[in-house]
């Protein structure tokens, strides 16, 4: 069909037409705040400068330069690279050991399975980490009692600096794992049967077959997984905001906990943004490394 | 291995991992019921001896847990209806309408979603400020109004919708606006329901925004309340617990209504390369 030039000069208009209130939230209330936290974290913005907006200065890096000599920082940056590289993995493994459970040739009932699983997804995270707390009482709380019949002696889960952290990456995991394994199940249903009965005719055991086929098929699934749990993990902050506050002894002081301390608590807010960029570039670099890894594995 | 043991022990796997994933909900529902003390006994008590609803009640009449609920119902409600709106129609766009650059814009906002958004919250803490919308709903839908992610959902499905009858249409001399309106919104319904439910259940479910921008207590959601009353009322495990089911119950009833459609899009989301 022919359209003349007007009809397409109509699709055009329209077109910014439709995107005008999308685009336009974007750029005022995603875009400009990036841009204005880039600029803040070069500042003193603190809160007489948010009493005054004359009272800003620009530090240069200053803010950068405090933040590596402050060794709550490093205690952070630490504990944060903690919950993703142990319980990111951890998550993605309970996820990936799920799906092949659901989505088992001899399962029944398999629909009530996933939605069981998936249950605590759509929970309130604050909530089940106020639940939480009390399951995992050092003295009446239900884990330990189930722990007791298997011989493990109490553990003091959110007030031993050495458990505190492992206790959120386990409810992170008991949390999250049913998204990641719908999409394992969505990865392991795109697998070509004839894969499977190629592998059997060869005679290769299941070991032999998840380790020669699934695996290597589930890659760029396995790729998207470990990349959204990973940008999801850097940004901890409720869970130690409401079972420890952060602590015993600052063990799950998290980076966004030192941002909001930083910025809503102590309105230094120069520092905070500086902090906020950290969390991103740690994001921006894991996300290209994934992806550089993924391409070096496909060629 | 022998077909029937083979079955048998994935199904104690899958029946292991129900009780993993039940026991806490499940124990914070019986707790909630559990009279005062009773939560924090040893050996753990499994259901209440005699179920009570005085939690529930207190939270109601002395914690203004209602006034929470419903600023949590408004706001979320507020936000899905605008998203979906806003997000529908930038979506049909980036399908279906041709315009310059059309694809490498959009790639670019896909690679905006590596931005965590807390990057943006001091300085829109300070917009808002500057605006008077800090302690107001409009404050806190403000972040929620345009998603990438649902952007992209509804462009992917509307992907699926044929050119030649957006093309009739024309022919027939409808506006874009009469298009939209009544060709395509119809044909999106599926879609729509999917990116309400995701946007309803995580404004509702949403934490560290809400905090910041609600300082008044009387404009707390539930999980901010929720937060707050963890810290002064520590000791009462079983007032907590009532708390939390009442926080979690209508997401959870929103979701095994409507799991189908929710999970459709998670399906959508999780294929893109």
């Amino acid at each position: 069909m022919k359209r003349s030039v007007g009809h397409l000069n109509a699709v055009r208009y329209s077109a910014y037409l439709f995107l005008a209130p999308a685009l336009s939230a974007i750029a005022l209330f995603f875009v400009v705040p990036v841009l204005a936290a880039l600029v803040m974290s070069f500042t003193d913005f603190d809160i007489y400068a948010l009493a005054d907006f004359d009272m800003l200065r620009f530090v240069g890096l200053r803010n950068y330069a405090e933040l590596i000599d402050n060794p709550l920082f490093w205690k952070a940056l630490s504990n944060t690279f903690y919950f993703v590289l142990v319980g990111g993995p951890l998550s993605v493994v309970v996820s990936l050991g799920a799906a092949l459970l659901v989505n088992a040739r001899l399962a029944r009932f398999k629909s009530l399975f996933r939605t069981v699983y998936f249950l605590p997804v759509v929970t309130t995270l604050v909530a089940v980490a106020v639940m939480w707390r009390y399951f995992y009482h050092p003295r009446f709380g239900l884990l330990n009692y189930m722990l007791s019949f298997v011989g493990v002696d109490p553990i003091d889960w959110l007030g031993d600096p050495g458990w505190a952290m492992p206790a959120i990456i386990i409810l992170a995991i008991w949390k999250n794992f049913g998204y990641n394994m719908l999409i394992f199940v969505a990865g392991l249903q795109n697998i070509p049967d004839q894969l499977y009965e190629a592998a059997r005719i060869d005679g290769a055991g299941f070991i032999q077959t998840f380790r020669e086929i699934t695996l290597p098929m589930l890659a760029p699934t396995t790729v998207f997984i470990v990349v959204i749990t990973m940008i999801g993990y850097f940004q901890l902050f409720a869970e130690p905001y409401v079972m420890t506050q952060g602590g015993p002894l600052y063990s799950t002081f998290s980076i966004v906990m030192l941002m909001y301390d930083q910025g809503f608590r102590w309105w230094d807010m120069g520092y905070a943004a500086a902090v906020a960029f950290v969390l991103f570039f740690l994001i921006l670099l894991g996300t290209i490394v994934q992806l550089r890894i993924q391409r070096a594995a496909m060629t | 291995m022998n077909r029937t043991l083979a079955q048998t022990l994935l199904h104690v796997a899958l029946l292991a991992g129900v009780v993993l994933t039940l026991t806490p909900m499940l124990w914070m529902l019986s707790a909630s019921f559990m009279s005062l003390g009773e939560a924090s006994v040893f050996p753990p008590r499994f259901l209440p001896e005699h179920p009570t609803l005085e939690h529930y009640a207190r939270l109601f009449t002395q914690l203004h847990i209602g006034r929470y609920f419903f600023n949590s119902a408004i706001t979320s409600v507020l936000v899905t209806v605008i998203a979906l709106l806003v997000n529908s129609m930038a979506g049909y766009a980036f399908a279906k309408l041709r315009f310059p650059g059309r694809d490498r814009f959009f790639r670019a906002l896909l690679a905006a979603m590596v931005v965590p958004a807390q990057v943006t919250m001091l300085p829109l803490f300070l917009m808002m400020k500057n605006l008077g919308f800090v302690n107001s709903y409009v404050g806190i839908l403000i972040p929620g109004l345009a998603s990438v992610f649902g952007i992209f959902l509804i462009r992917q499905f509307t992907m699926s919708i044929p050119d030649s009858l957006i093309e009739a249409a024309r022919i027939d001399g409808a506006s874009e606006i009469r298009i939209y309106r009544e060709l395509i919104l119809p044909l999106l319904r599926p879609i729509l329901v999917t990116l309400g439910l995701f946007t309803f259940i995580s404004t509702w479910n949403d934490f560290l925004w809400p905090l910041i921008i609600m300082k008044d207590d009387s404009m707390y959601t539930l999980p901010v309340a929720l937060a707050n009353l963890s810290g002064e009322h520590e000791q009462d495990a079983e007032l907590m617990m009532a708390g939390s089911v009442i926080t979690i119950l209508p997401v959870m009833l929103i979701f095994l209504l409507f799991q189908k459609e929710y999970v459709r899009g998670i399906m959508i989301g999780g294929v893109k390369e």
